[in-house]
């Protein structure tokens, strides 16, 4: 992985009287010591607490800093406050600071979200913010995790597949799409890739056996939004039903809820997968269908032949790896 | 030679040291236990009445004898023997000598148990896969609905065309309510009641997943269909409440019951005119 963990401290603000003095930066896992919480780990007026996790794969622990509370702040200007001021080494994934990078995920009081899109004044007032990196996926160092594991599932999902033109379309010069048919399909490309939903989807955050055969909901919308295309000639339903886990997600919708541009993952990509693989592979009237028009649904192997990730490859969960499982045969 | 065309595996760590507390379930503040805490104290009284109404095997229709023609949507249709005189069609099962109502509340059952919303509920409060987001799986091992028996949850669109049979009947039984007998065409609370029951399971029907799926959404290409288009627009923003839907006629309907139980037993009386 090419990633540094990045560490952009901003420029050192002022601190009051009475903020404490930084902290001199401490190499690889060491827990930052937190400049004196107050016993109930509160901040007092005017003040915030942050306890953040810091540490790397040789373990870690949370840190506690108290800082001069500011208004109109976001979690991540705290962060890089601290940064500045405390902890110069604390490293967090940031860029664009509007919710438009996906780079910033991370866990606050427990809950996926990306810091530059959490306000200060919406967290509970008076009580310190927990932050901690995304528990689904492996800790480089403090809030920076290696979500790698995704872009090997994004290689694994068969790409877009137009149709041939029709005549006329190659004397327009190009295809030509109803608007019906495309707008439905552009919900999904609002999509970030912060992979807070791979973070909160509970099949592999609390089952990590299931990452070598699971997609997760990121895959899941983009499966659906190649699926829903007017030109797309793939049909992935087999390899999203024996190879990619669709039948694993229990729509329980906590990817929908943490996802920061509100898109209806599991009511509009999920579940109309899922409806679409009872067409293929568990409705049997809609099987007598396909058999009196003689149509065919397309096999797991394949629809993936075409994905990037295509051909053997094997994880041994506990062992790093180069890549995941490509899809097999059905 | 490197090429950008040529696929380069990133290295993958799987089983690697994640970052965070280990031994704590989660690390939410809020009350997110409250949500399944609702959801299992009213998934589990409506079971409960439920059960007993459907065994109870008496209450559930008021006829000619209070000039009313109402039946309870736990038993509707009434098809065996033992149905009360009136309230059904016609003696389909003969041999069925328990409770009419198991016959029918299969069906419902069957639909609210594999419905999507349902699914998410039940998944959350009772089995706690997850409890809430961000809040650990209560289960060492997870194969969600791709064995059996939960692959058997693909059977939703048929328990769904069930329902609409039995939505169907439901509404005959609400307008067959304003027939007040011995007195003519009348509307009382019993009418009312069994009107909104019966657009409150319409709503539920016509919003389900499985509805959006078949109307329109299973299609490629909308431009070819504009009619099933056009069905799919009037039905997202309804799949969109679906929940509330769902939570609403699971109420109502056993409010009904109660209601006709009532009148039926004579502990109130239906008010109502007639014309």
């Amino acid at each position: 992985m090419d990633d540094e963990p990045t560490t952009e401290p901003q420029a050192a603000e002022p601190e009051d009287a009475a903020a404490p003095p930084a902290e001199t930066p401490s190499a690889g896992a060491a827990v930052q010591a937190a400049p004196a919480p107050d016993p109930h780990g509160a901040a007092g007026a005017g003040r915030v607490t942050m306890v953040i996790w810091r540490g790397d794969e040789g373990g870690g622990d949370f840190a506690t800093y108290e800082l001069p509370a500011q208004d109109g702040e976001v979690v991540l200007d705290v962060v890089h406050r601290v940064q500045a001021t405390q902890a110069p080494d604390l490293a967090c994934r940031w860029n664009c600071k509007a919710g438009k990078c996906g780079s910033c995920s991370a866990e606050i009081n427990g809950k996926p979200g990306l810091m530059c899109m959490t306000r200060m004044d919406t967290l509970p007032p008076g009580e310190p913010v927990t932050i901690a990196p995304m528990k689904t996926f492996p800790v480089i160092r403090d809030l920076v995790t290696d979500v790698s594991y995704n872009y090997e599932v994004a290689k694994r999902i068969p790409p877009f597949q137009p149709r041939p033109k029709t005549a006329d379309e190659e004397a327009a010069g190009g295809y030509r799409m109803a608007q019906i048919d495309v707008e439905r399909s552009q919900e999904f490309r609002k999509c970030i890739e912060c992979f807070l939903c791979q973070d909160v989807c509970h099949v592999i955050r609390d089952h990590e056996e299931n990452k070598t055969a699971f997609a997760g909901p990121r895959f899941f919308a983009r499966s659906a939004e190649l699926e829903m295309h007017p030109l797309d000639t793939n049909d992935r339903r087999e390899l999203l039903r024996q190879e990619q886990g669709l039948g694993k997600c229990n729509i329980t919708k906590c990817c929908t809820e943490v996802c920061p541009e509100h898109i209806k993952i599991t009511d509009n990509a999920i579940i109309p997968l899922k409806e679409r693989v009872v067409d293929a592979a568990f409705d049997p009237v809609a099987w007598l269908g396909r058999k009196i028009l003689n149509r065919t649904t397309r096999s797991a192997r394949e629809a993936a032949a075409s994905s990037p990730a295509h051909g053997p490859a094997a994880v041994q969960p506990g062992t790093p790896v180069s890549g995941v499982p490509a899809p097999g045969g059905d | 030679m490197v090429t950008k065309e040529d696929t380069i595996a990133t290295p993958v760590v799987l089983g690697g040291v994640r970052g965070g507390p280990t031994n704590v379930a989660t690390l939410r503040k809020d009350r997110w236990w409250v949500q399944p805490v609702t959801t299992v104290t009213v998934l589990t009284a409506f079971v409960a009445y439920a059960t007993w109404a459907a065994f109870i095997n008496k209450d559930y229709y008021v006829g000619a004898a209070q000039h009313r023609d109402l039946i309870s949507p736990f038993y509707s249709p009434c098809l065996t023997g033992s149905c009360v005189p009136g309230s059904h069609p016609g003696t389909v099962l003969s041999w069925w000598t328990i409770s009419p109502a198991l016959l029918i509340l299969i069906f419902p059952l069957g639909f609210r148990l594999t419905c999507y919303y349902y699914r998410k509920a039940y998944y959350r409060s009772f089995w706690w896969a997850p409890p809430a987001c961000a809040v650990a799986d209560a289960h060492n091992s997870y194969t969600g609905e791709s064995r059996f028996p939960l692959v058997m949850q693909n059977v939703h669109r048929y328990f769904f065309y069930a329902g609409l049979v039995l939505n169907t009947i439901l509404t005959i039984d609400a307008v067959m309510a304003f027939r007040q007998p011995g007195y003519g065409i009348g509307i009382s609370v019993g009418t009312v009641v069994l009107s909104v029951n019966a657009v409150l399971l319409w709503l539920y029907s016509l919003s389900c997943h499985a509805c959006r799926h078949l109307c329109g959404g299973g299609l490629k290409l909308f431009s070819a269909h504009p009619i099933r288009h056009r069905v799919w627009k009037l039905l997202t923003p309804l799949n969109s409440k679906h929940m509330v839907f769902a939570w609403m006629s699971l109420v109502f309907v056993a409010l009904t019951d109660v209601y006709v139980r009532l009148v039926a037993s004579g502990t109130i009386h239906d008010a109502g005119f007639h014309f």
